[in-house]
């Protein structure tokens, strides 16, 4: 867990850009860039205190669900029958920790234009969500993050690897 | 500590991102066989360090027009360095319609390179100056003579000072590297604009051509950036909750039509840049998204799926009187207007896949440009007569390219990474 929280600070500092100015000699760097960290920061310290629950061994939702990833059909955003049970025990645990807050990143496959894209995978990301409030979780603790078709699980051009890319994951 | 570390690995990736970034280069996959034949001779020079060859400079523009078949060295008949050395008889023989010549002289620090067009059939003189420049100026002084012969010939302005800005991107899920770069129309002098292992997408240039506005999700959330070219300094426009996507700039550069989904579903919003004020265009629970303006300043162009499908639709820049314009195919998006507002460039859906098609506004007509299955994102030379657009060459993103007339294409391989989300500036001269 350790190392989670540490990989984590680092993701968040190396994800930030470069600005370059080459031409005049260097660049600037935009101070917003700090959020970046941030986000990072938050996300890991939620999963440090939900780690100090698992310890103490009394709550069977105490460990966030291995599954945290679920797939969409073509141009679907509905929720297929298979991830319910995936989506009932996330449900479930954020319920049980009301202090743990999650991401919902929306994918999409690469067909199509890219900013449609990102407003398809916020649909499929958005009907997670209403899924698990309609379960009871408080939308509070959820955000929903669409990245389109820009982070694909899988390269290619083939059904195998859009049904692989049509997803939302869980980033807790 | 963990600033610390965040400072070194900034200041690593800014110091590689000064290293020179491999050029895109153009190759031509379909010719136009009512191209007009232009000769152009190697320019003389007594000074043999000349770093570049500017007749082929010209020559390479002239021919990725799509609009000039320039004869290959070893047709040219003769070697003419000036007006006075042509036999036009010569010219006619070998077929050729136009005829340039020229010379390269060391002047001071740099080159005086002076140059002439003849129309050989007519057998005079249609051109004919000098030009100045440093050794780093001499592919733009190239440029600019090319852009004189094109409209000299043409009547049509040229475009080959311009600038296209696009985006490389490598990797999977979360192990990629995205950059955001510019260069010249024809692939050279790259400069790396931003890196980021988040994605960048979504470039725009400001009217005036000294800025860029893009998406970029390095905070871990999209949000729109404008930065300044020359200076690399730049400001986050817009980080609302949700989808911060697709800016557009009004022609006179003081707004910023994008799409925010901070209030539910994407809609289109028009920012008002200096006071950062924000007017909403549409209200509905689809998406609206990829907007426009019109060249006139008077219209937006945006896709909406208000009818099942994405679709596009013109309205007002009140965001009054929505009008969908396109009714053939069932996938229709990523408008943008021709400069001269006649027509719209748009991605659209057939059995093949996605291609780059053209639809004129006065007879409804839509023309299919691409014939290859992975079309996207159409950008369009500020003089109407070419569009860059990104496509898939085996199992890579490239730019490919073609003329307004379909009758010319030309892809622009990279050596690394996927090519992507082109954007060609506007005139820069």
């Amino acid at each position: 867990m350790q190392f989670t929280t540490y990989a984590k600070t680092m993701a968040a500092a190396l994800s930030l850009a470069v600005v370059a100015g080459c031409s005049s000699g260097g660049g600037t760097q935009d101070g917003s860039d700090a959020s970046g960290m941030n986000s990072g920061n938050a996300g890991a310290s939620s999963q440090g205190m939900n780690s100090g629950r698992g310890a103490s061994g009394q709550n069977m939702n105490a460990q966030v669900p291995d599954v945290r990833t679920i797939y969409f059909d073509f141009d679907k955003d509905t929720i297929r029958p298979e991830f319910e049970s995936v989506l009932n025990q996330h449900a479930a645990y954020l319920q049980a920790n009301p202090g743990t807050n999650v991401v919902l990143e929306g994918h999409a496959d690469e067909r199509g234009t890219r900013e449609y894209n990102l407003a398809l995978g916020e649909r499929r990301a958005n009907s997670v969500k209403q899924y698990l409030t309609i379960q009871g979780v408080p939308a509070s603790q959820i955000e929903v993050v669409s990245y389109g078709e820009e982070r694909p699980a899988v390269e290619g051009h083939s059904e195998q690897a859009y049904s692989q890319n049509r997803r939302v994951v869980f980033d807790y | 500590m963990k600033r610390l570390v965040a400072l070194a690995g900034t200041l690593m990736l800014l110091m590689v991102s000064c290293l020179a970034h491999a050029d895109l280069t153009i190759e031509i996959t379909k010719g136009n066989d009512q191209a007009m034949p232009i000769a152009v001779v190697p320019f003389k020079t007594d000074d043999p360090s000349v770093p570049e060859d500017v007749a082929q400079v010209i020559s390479d523009d002239l021919e990725h027009s799509g609009q000039f078949a320039p004869l290959s060295r070893s047709n040219l008949i003769a070697q003419p360095g000036s007006g006075e050395q042509i036999n036009y008889r010569d010219w006619r023989m070998v077929k050729s319609n136009y005829l340039v010549v020229g010379h390269v002289q060391q002047e001071g620090n740099g080159y005086r390179i002076s140059y002439e067009l003849h129309d050989v059939y007519g057998e005079k003189r249609m051109l004919g100056e000098y030009v100045e420049g440093s050794r780093d100026q001499l592919r733009a002084r190239a440029h600019y003579i090319a852009d004189q012969i094109f409209e000299k010939i043409t009547g049509i302005r040229g475009a080959f000072q311009t600038r296209i800005a696009y985006v490389t991107a490598r990797g999977v899920e979360n192990n990629q590297h995205f950059a955001l770069y510019v260069a010249d129309q024809d692939g050279h002098n790259t400069q790396q604009v931003l890196t980021s292992n988040q994605p960048i997408l979504s470039p725009a240039w400001s009217p005036d051509g000294q800025k860029l506005a893009y998406v970029s999700f390095e905070s871990g959330r999209p949000a729109i950036y404008v930065q300044q070219l020359s200076s690399g300094k730049r400001v986050k426009l817009t980080s609302f909750k949700g989808i911060n996507g697709a800016p557009a700039w009004s022609p006179d550069g003081r707004k910023m039509a994008m799409a925010l989904s901070k209030d539910g579903t994407p809609d289109i919003y028009v920012m008002d840049i200096a006071s950062r004020n924000l007017q909403r265009l549409t209200n509905s629970a689809s998406i609206n998204t990829e907007p426009d303006f019109s060249p006139d300043g008077r219209s937006i162009l945006f896709t909406s799926d208000r009818s099942g499908q994405p679709q596009l639709y013109q309205m007002d820049i009140g965001g009054n009187q929505p009008k969908r314009l396109t009714f053939t195919g069932s996938y229709n998006a990523g408008g943008h207007y021709a400069p001269d507002g006649k027509s719209a460039y748009m991605v659209t859906r057939t059995d093949k896949g996605f291609q780059i098609a053209r639809q004129d506004f006065d007879t409804g007509r839509v023309t299919v440009l691409t014939d290859t299955r992975w079309d996207e994102a159409p950008a369009i030379a500020p003089n109407g007569t070419m569009v860059v657009y990104a496509t898939q060459q085996g199992a890579r993103g490239v730019l490919g390219a073609v003329s307004a007339d379909g009758r010319s294409s030309f892809v622009l391989p990279s050596p690394e990474g996927n090519v992507r989300e082109p954007s060609w500036s506007p005139f820069l001269n």
